[in-house]
């Protein structure tokens, strides 16, 4: 990264958290740059600190301000744990990854969206399941539900818009697709997203001891599979 | 040991103080929504504090109790005979009947030993939408068996002084119920506070504001001026907390409540501070809030004196238990 990576600025998320901003828009560089800093201070495991939220510009802090070992004014103990974790992300390394691999099946009947999206990008159907399996992406945030992830790193001929009119339940594992970035549905909600296929992996199990599938800063890579490997 | 359902109420989830670090997977704490009202119904029936009690919603359910047990209902006051803010020794076979919620919107019973369900990811709360948590990771149903933890703990009640007709002569102050409304909520400045038109701005603290019946544990919307901004630019989605006050495209502001998202695509126009959510959490559909503009050292000024008379209630609680 050769940009110099400071924040722009401080917002108080309320008295109990703050959101350090970095960009106002989605940069690939400054958002990987976020998520390496997130993982620097939360490996701190200060007791103060409850949560450490990277998002697509910036990461929030989450606080308990009246925490005895929160020394001053909180925004300013929240510069100042930011600055201090800046300091410790060196320039030149790459961060270290997990690679996530999701199998998805992008036969007919779940991918509901995926004709409107090939009559839209100009490309044949089997060339739509073709380029989203063969894309190297990145979990830039995870929000909306539990899980959810918003996945940089889509090809640019498959951006297209949202659907005009958001489904009303997506089917949890739908894998779908919007402008520049890709998700996949943890549960089955309501949602505006091109649906493109499915996986058959629980993207969140409260009950397994990773409970999301993804988590901030993963490499994802997506495996095109048949129906009949689907429900194996 | 346990407790039959026999009418559900509107929503009753167990509910303890959430869970919390997980937000960067997209996790919300959730958990009680006004939890000083939990605080001390649990100190009542001398439980720990972040034991899961019963959360319920406007109106409230109907409960037999297979044994004797020790319970405290806190927070909304309901219209049945039930004593609110006490300990109450139940007997074994006797109905819980509460009724409607005449003042406040969410009361929270605590049994002495605490419900026998197991914690999901460090908490007993149940998450509605997630499906996981509490009893069996959703609502209350007709003819649940809620199992309860230790049969014995109603004994505490046996330390207490009683009158001649075997209740208690006290009871422990509501800290959270509106005394009247509007109730005014203070409020931070929200990061896209500045790009909203001038007129929305005022309007905005001017206004008197009501909560709309599409209210929920994830958020309460509220009906009042439409809010416009001076630039209708998308931002982009980043972080939000409890108590966030953000403002779709239709100008409906929509107060992020215990079970919100993580992160969102709306602007901010205010952050609710963490004093006064509570209290938000007591107003049904219909009642009315207006905000007030403070900085952090006054959030914090609320956030001690809110403290501080949950401590003082705590600790006549204790004195009451010899303690």
């Amino acid at each position: 990264m050769a940009r110099t990576f400071r924040p722009k600025a401080i917002h108080p998320l309320g008295d109990c958290a703050a959101y350090i901003e970095f960009s106002e828009e989605l940069d690939l560089d400054i958002n990987a740059a976020v998520q390496r800093l997130a993982a620097i201070v939360h490996g701190r495991a200060l007791p103060w600190v409850r949560d450490v939220v990277p998002a697509l510009g910036g990461l929030a802090l989450h606080f308990d301000p009246d925490h005895p070992d929160l020394q001053g004014e909180s925004l300013q103990a929240a510069a100042g744990l930011v600055a201090e974790c800046l300091k410790e992300i060196d320039p030149k390394s790459e961060a270290p990854a997990r690679t996530v691999e999701v199998p998805v099946c992008y036969a007919p009947e779940f991918a509901l969206d995926i004709e409107e999206v090939a009559k839209k990008a100009r490309l044949p159907v089997e060339e739509v399941a073709a380029l989203h399996a063969a894309g190297d992406y990145r979990v830039l945030m995870i929000g909306f539900a539990p899980g959810h992830a918003y996945m940089g790193g889509l090809n640019r001929k498959l951006a297209v818009p949202r659907r005009a009119t958001p489904r009303a339940v997506v089917p949890a594992g739908a894998v779908a697709i919007a402008n520049d970035q890709t998700v996949v549905y943890p549960y089955a909600i309501s949602g505006g997203w091109n649906v493109i296929g499915r996986t058959p992996l629980a993207v969140f199990d409260a009950f397994r001891e990773a409970p999301s599938l993804f988590a901030p800063g993963d490499r994802v890579r997506f495996r095109a599979i048949s129906k009949e490997e689907f429900k194996e | 040991m346990s407790i039959r359902v026999l009418r559900p109420g509107l929503l009753s989830t167990l509910q303890d103080h959430g869970r919390h670090g997980l937000q960067h997977v997209g996790l919300c704490p959730g958990g009680a929504m006004d939890p000083i009202a939990l605080a001390l119904a649990n100190a009542l029936v001398g439980n720990e504090r972040d034991e899961a009690a019963l959360e319920m919603t406007v109106i409230g359910p109907q409960l037999a109790f297979e044994e004797e047990a020790l319970v405290a209902l806190c927070g909304a006051e309901f219209d049945g005979s039930f004593p609110h803010n006490r300990p109450v020794r139940v007997p074994a076979g006797s109905r819980f009947n509460v009724g409607r919620a005449v003042r406040g919107a969410r009361a929270y019973l605590a049994v002495a030993g605490g419900f026998a369900v197991e914690p999901v990811l460090g908490s007993r709360s149940t998450f509605v939408p997630g499906g996981f948590g509490g009893f069996a990771g959703r609502a209350l149903r007709h003819g649940d068996l809620l199992p309860l933890r230790d049969a014995s703990a109603s004994k505490k009640f046996s330390t207490l002084k009683k009158t001649r007709n075997g209740s208690v002569r006290w009871s422990a102050p509501p800290l959270t119920l509106p005394d009247r409304e509007p109730i005014l909520l203070h409020v931070i400045e929200g990061q896209h506070y500045g790009s909203f038109e001038p007129a929305s701005q005022r309007a905005f603290y001017e206004a008197v504001w009501r909560i709309s019946p599409d209210s929920n544990r994830m958020g309460f919307r509220l009906a009042g001026p439409t809010l416009a901004r001076a630039e209708n630019d998308e931002i982009l989605s980043g972080p939000t907390c409890l108590g966030t006050v953000q403002v779709p495209a239709n100008g409906v502001p929509i107060v992020l409540m215990a079970d919100h998202q993580t992160t969102g695509g709306y602007p901010h126009i205010a952050e609710v501070v963490s004093a006064d959510v509570p209290r938000l959490a007591q107003l049904a559909p219909g009642g009315t809030v207006h905000f007030a503009r403070c900085d952090l050292g006054m959030a914090a000024e609320l956030r001690h004196h809110m403290d501080e008379r949950l401590s003082a209630a705590l600790r006549g609680i204790a004195w009451n238990y010899g303690q």
